[in-house]
């Protein structure tokens, strides 16, 4: 398996994630320009064309192309295994010149970015090792002030999932404009604290519109989308219809004395890719 | 009508914007975010004579990506950071150099709301994360200070630029904000999402 294709692949992908905003999110906005006006149509059609001008000119839709991050769900018989996080943390170097991205990796200790998004634990690499011997890569680069919205309750279980529909809801409606709505709210439920935050970021890799598998969280996520846009917070907290494009559920079992939720708050701009390999080495980014 | 304003910003031009306008600006903006915010009032304040008239300019609440080609910096992708963060140093940011445009995302606090009717300044809002529209209007970079000392995103960027926005006034030099008469209307919404989830089954 050639090193140097994986890694090729690597980098498209972190040029295109920072670029291209996924079809599925650009659709959600579009339906949402539909039935804004004033103030929410005005940044609504910004947004679009600058989806449109970053896509042309090859450049970040935003110029916060954030921490680089990577789920990789991979077989344990995928040749490359031991190779994977040198090859992702030079994938990221090179991007980091080539595309430009924002140097964006800060040293909370003793001070100084080192210029390149790498640094202690960056990129942030989720494993998932399965059996098998391919490999997905999915990379999902997200930006600080989204991600400052962030936010973990440990309810009473008593609450029940009424208690989490209204710290879902009270929470969007308390960071109003900060986080670049409207965007994708993403929720984890149940499992411990680290395990609801998890969740809530994975459940950001499901497609805009894409409903969890399981009826009674699907009608949940709907539920939750139509209170949070009830709420007039709006596109950029400026008012209107739409403060979310949509909210994803992941869920867990929990503790009998815990109901985590964790809540990732993922901005318009969803940027997405996945770059596959199979066993033979070929590369795929979509 | 579009209204494009020019730098530097006149003060009754200014004054006589309201929130909810949107405008366009041409000129020249500096960027600014925690850092440039300290470092500017620190030099000031120590009596240092500036690179830089920051009341002549817009500023603009932003960490750009930018590139450089020989001794040319071109800016890549430059949208809006949250401005709520620098509320800690804007008003006096504006009582001291008397700054008349402020560019940003998601609204500042009472004290820049109050410091804005001083000064005679708005602040507007610029779509969030819309890097490369803000890139697309800027047509050089004529300096960069405290580059070294804060690095790329922190440093202050002079960005000319033509015809740069949308940019809707969302809080104006008349005391009103966008803001707080949005978080009336949303808090009495809320109530109501309140009783509908508790009134469920």
């Amino acid at each position: 398996m050639d090193k140097q294709v994986v890694l090729k692949g690597l980098v498209e992908a972190i040029r295109s994630a920072a670029t291209e905003l996924p079809a599925d999110v650009i659709v959600a906005l579009e339906d949402a320009r539909a039935g804004e006006s004033g103030v929410g149509a005005v940044q609504l059609d910004a947004i679009l064309e600058n989806v449109v001008q970053a896509r042309e000119d090859s450049v970040p839709m935003c110029q916060d192309t954030g921490i680089q991050t990577f789920v990789v769900r991979v077989g344990a018989g995928f040749p490359l295994l031991g190779d994977l996080r040198e090859l992702i943390e030079k994938a990221v170097r090179l991007a980091t010149q080539d595309v430009p991205l924002r140097p964006n990796t800060v040293d909370p200790i003793h001070g100084g970015n080192p210029g390149d998004n790498t640094g202690r634990h960056i990129p942030y690499i989720l494993w998932e090792v399965e059996s098998g011997n391919t490999c997905k890569i999915h990379l999902l680069p997200k930006g600080g002030g989204s991600e400052n919205c962030s936010a973990l309750r440990m309810l009473s279980p008593g609450a029940g999932l009424k208690g989490v529909k209204r710290f879902v809801v009270d929470h969007v409606v308390a960071c109003g404009g900060k986080p670049c709505p409207p965007g994708i709210i993403g929720v984890g439920i149940g499992g411990g604290a680290d395990l609801a935050m998890k969740l809530a970021k994975l459940s950001l890799l499901r497609p805009v519109g894409v409903r969890h598998e399981d009826e009674a969280v699907a009608n949940l996520e709907l539920e939750m989308l139509s209170y949070i846009n009830e709420s007039g917070v709006g596109v950029m907290g400026l008012g209107g219809k739409t403060t979310a494009l949509d909210v994803h559920i992941e869920y867990a079992h929990r503790h009998p004395a815990s109901l985590p939720v964790g809540l990732v708050y993922q901005c318009w701009a969803d940027r997405r890719k996945t770059v596959s390999i199979d066993a033979a080495g070929h590369v795929e980014v979509s | 009508m579009e209204t494009v304003l020019t730098t530097p910003l006149e003060e009754s031009k200014i004054r006589a914007l309201h929130a909810g306008d949107t405008i366009y600006v041409s000129g020249l903006m500096f960027t600014a975010r925690d850092d440039a915010h300290h470092v500017l009032l620190q030099a000031a304040g120590e009596g240092a004579s500036l690179p830089l008239d920051p009341g002549a300019m817009a500023m603009f609440h932003c960490g750009p990506v930018v590139s450089k080609t020989g001794e040319e910096w071109r800016v890549v992708s430059a949208g809006p950071t949250t401005s709520a963060r620098m509320e800690m140093f804007e008003a006096d940011f504006l009582d001291r150099f008397g700054t008349r445009l402020i560019i940003g995302k998601g609204g500042m606090g009472g004290r820049t709301l109050d410091a804005l009717q001083r000064a005679g300044a708005v602040y507007t809002h610029f779509t969030g994360g819309a890097g490369a529209l803000a890139a697309r209007a800027v047509r050089s970079v004529p300096a960069v200070y405290w580059l070294d000392e804060l690095g790329i995103p922190e440093a202050v960027w002079v960005f000319e630029v033509e015809r740069f926005g949308p940019l809707t006034v969302t809080m104006d030099a008349h005391g009103k904000s966008l803001y707080d008469e949005l978080a009336i209307t949303v808090n009495k919404n809320l109530e109501a999402i309140h009783v509908r989830i508790e009134e469920e089954e």
